[in-house]
């Protein structure tokens, strides 16, 4: 777009355990839209940023894990995530995990410093302000809590959305409120996370969208796994889907198309 | 009598009971509906209020750097208006302080404003063992000791009642009531309940009240309330006793009002709360009334300890309970799962400090780590991030559940290969892929039951993001 005589930057993308295992349309997605913001993508070989091992206390695996995606992302200019709550173990944590240790800790502040979320990174640090995409209908949007609360991400997803054609966002009652995801929590104390999830999907219902985007995987198939167990007819997309014009793919946890 | 043994041990236990109570159910939904849109209400008309914040949490650092300096301070402020300090590095050392004054002065009933301290030493169980009758002057805590309870949350004691549940106790209660007198209003219920506690504050021998502030400069200390039965404890008996923890000292009066402005704000929203309430000292000669004796008793409790570690930020707390206003898992299953005396974000921190980490290493596990207690804290703690601690240290003395250990450990044994892991993911998600294809969902997964006891799994699209990222690049 904007950026058209200026070397092209090169953008690592992360694409998070997540995506890779479970959807990687998202990962195309967020290729995509990385390219049309100017930027060349490369993904290097990677696995998860432990954040599984961070927040369980694992310290040395959570460390272990840093080092090897700190490693493996040497010479990108940027590193982009799809989702706030890896980018915000990266950004965030990574430097945490070293504190103390001054060599390591400038290597992770270095590394963290080239880290965003995706969509941030698209409108703040390449200011795009709209994307060329269509999407037919209402959609509802969550804001994932590390996004929100660790990244400031908030009004740059609904800035994007607003320029795709076609699309309207009705926003749900407490957007902002935890969907009870929580990783390994949504396992460990799955009655509870239950109870928080029962109430996001009826907030999601009664925003009457047919369709609830967010910037997070894991909490979109916990929302989704509740509206689909509970027989709700809406649909789960991550944002960038949408964004990269890619919102025909079957939505989460739907069947593919024969 | 009741003395109280943590439950925190079985919080899974205690949550899923919560859950399926229906009138807690009911009454929770006051906190979200009570407590979040006042705070914003009063934080967004306070152009300041996240510099005050700031403000506050560098006075709460700096003094708990000097606390010795400030409790040496403090003391002889105190013990130059007349007053004792009791310093009291135990909860038994501080019960023994109490009851030992009681027996002095000859007390048969103490009159008590809300203090949290009390109920985290678990003075009223003991007081009645000695002899002593604890009459629980704050109309929360007064329901709350009709009921035999223990509060379910720092700020309003009876969050987990409802209206009815606390008519019927009131009509059980309360010898004489007539049953045509209509309780239906909350301030009909207040009226009856100052009713009686008027005829117990007159009769009670030794006052005791809690403080929300202790100041260093002049031996002050400071109570607010809504209800102003703190100055009635404080005034009416004979003998004063301040019950605190040695965190709630500050320097100085100006430091105070700063605290004050975010601590009502952050807690009900109010810009100052009806009462806020000074005592220093005995009743002076030309002074019209106020106790003859002033004791402060200050507890430590573990406090100090804390002091020079990882969890020094928690002293920071100036009980505001917002930070549970705003938990997504405090409003599920309410303040007793929690099993003690803190509940919420700030008691999942607190309490294994206090009560140690065997008994309540749930609590800092049971949290989403969503965030929103530490970005509305007034003094700015890092509620998570102290959680976190928690858990690794759990994790180090191996008190985490084995599945846990053992689900780390397989799947950080792949993380930390990757070409293994590239390699075993490909075949598994395509494996599970196929498995789910018909549906592009799972009902039930094993080891997951967790999460798919209340949700579908989604199932995964196919070939890894990797491995199509590179047969594309090929192309
Ligand atoms: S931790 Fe912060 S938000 Fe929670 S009660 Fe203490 S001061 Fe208030």
């Amino acid at each position: 777009m904007v950026h058209t005589h200026e070397p092209r930057p090169r953008v690592g993308l992360f694409a998070t355990c997540l995506v890779d295992l479970i959807r990687p349309s998202i990962g195309f997605a967020a290729a995509k839209l990385i390219e049309e913001s100017g930027c060349e993508v490369v993904v290097p070989s990677q696995t998860c940023c432990g954040q599984p091992a961070f927040n369980s206390g694992d310290r040395a695996t959570a460390r272990a894990l840093a080092l090897q995606a700190i490693d493996a992302f040497q010479g990108v200019d940027y590193v982009v995530a799809p989702s706030g709550s890896c980018a915000g173990q990266l950004k965030k944590h990574y430097p945490e995990l070293f504190a103390g240790e001054p060599d390591l800790a400038r290597r992770a502040e270095a590394f963290s410093g080239k880290v965003h979320e995706l969509v941030s990174f698209l409108v703040d640090v390449r200011g795009m302000s709209a994307v060329k995409a269509r999407f037919d209908g209402a959609v509802t949007y969550h804001d994932s809590c590390a996004g929100l609360r660790e990244l400031g991400i908030k009004t740059q997803p609904r800035k994007l959305l607003d320029s795709v054609e076609g699309l309207s966002v009705c926003e749900m009652k407490d957007p902002d409120v935890c969907c009870g995801f929580g990783g390994t929590f949504s396992v460990k104390y799955g009655e509870i996370s239950d109870a928080i999830v029962s109430k996001k999907v009826d907030n999601i219902s009664a925003s009457n969208a047919p369709t609830l985007l967010a910037g997070d995987l894991g909490c979109l198939m916990n929302m989704a796994g509740k509206l689909q167990r509970l027989g709700r007819p809406v649909k789960a997309r991550h944002v960038a889907e949408v964004l990269a014009g890619m919102g025909d793919e079957p939505a989460i946890g739907e069947p593919a198309r024969r | 009598m009741t003395i109280h043994v943590p439950t925190s041990p079985a919080f899974k236990d205690n949550a899923h009971e919560a859950l399926r109570d229906p009138a807690l159910q009911r009454a929770l939904g006051n906190v979200e509906s009570g407590f979040i849109a006042k705070r914003r209400k009063a934080a967004d008309k306070l152009p300041e209020f996240e510099a005050l914040r700031d403000a506050a949490r560098d006075i709460k650092n700096h003094t708990l750097a000097h606390l010795d300096l400030y409790l040496e301070a403090y003391e002889k402020r105190v013990t130059e208006a007349g007053g004792h300090v009791h310093f009291a590095p135990t909860a038994d050392d501080a019960r023994k302080v109490v009851i030992d004054i009681c027996k002095r002065v000859g007390a048969k009933t103490i009159a008590k404003g809300k203090s949290m301290i009390s109920e985290e030493i678990d003075l009223n169980g003991h007081l009645e063992a000695a002899g002593v009758t604890p009459v629980e002057t704050d109309l929360g805590e007064y329901i709350i000791q009709l009921r035999g309870e223990r509060p379910s949350h720092i700020v309003a004691p009876v969050i987990h009642l409802n209206r009815d549940q606390i008519e019927e106790n009131f009509r059980a209660a309360h010898e004489g009531l007539p049953d045509d007198r209509d309780l239906s209003a909350p301030e009909s219920l207040l009226a009856e309940a100052r009713a009686m506690l008027r005829k117990k504050f007159l009769a009670a021998d030794v006052g005791m009240t809690g403080a929300n502030f202790l100041v260093a400069e002049t031996g002050t200390s400071i109570i607010v309330t809504n209800e102003g039965n703190g100055d009635l404890s404080q005034t009416l008996p004979k003998v004063h006793i301040v019950l605190a923890s040695i965190e709630k000292l500050v320097p100085t009066l100006d430091d105070v009002s700063q605290m004050l402005r975010v601590l009502a704000r952050s807690a009900t929203g109010q810009d100052i709360t009806v009462y806020t309430t000074f005592s220093t000292g005995p009743r002076r000669e030309a002074d019209v009334d106020g106790p003859g004796e002033y004791h402060v008793i200050l507890l430590d409790n573990g406090r100090s300890s804390m002091l020079g570690g990882e969890f020094r930020e928690m002293l920071r707390c100036i009980r505001c309970a917002a930070c549970m206003n705003h938990c997504p898992v405090y409003h599920a299953v309410g303040g007793h799962a929690y099993g003690w005396v803190y509940p919420g974000p700030m008691g999942s921190v607190l309490s294994p400090s206090l009560i140690g980490v065997d008994k309540a290493g749930h609590l800092p596990n049971a949290s989403t780590f969503c965030g929103r207690c530490e970005s509305v804290c007034p003094v700015r703690i890092p509620l998570p991030k102290l959680m976190r601690n928690w858990r690794e240290k759990e994790f180090e003395r191996h008190l985490s559940p084995a599945t846990v250990r053992s689900g780390l450990r397989f799947w950080s044994f792949f993380a930390r290969r990757p070409g293994l892991y590239r390699f075993a993911t490909r075949v598994g998600m395509r494996a599970l892929a196929l498995a789910g294809r018909s549906k592009g969902r799972f009902a039930s997964l094993p080891l997951a039951g967790g999460w798919t006891g209340s949700r579908d799994f989604a199932a995964p699209q196919g070939d890894t993001f990797q491995a199509q990222w590179r047969a594309r690049a090929k192309r």
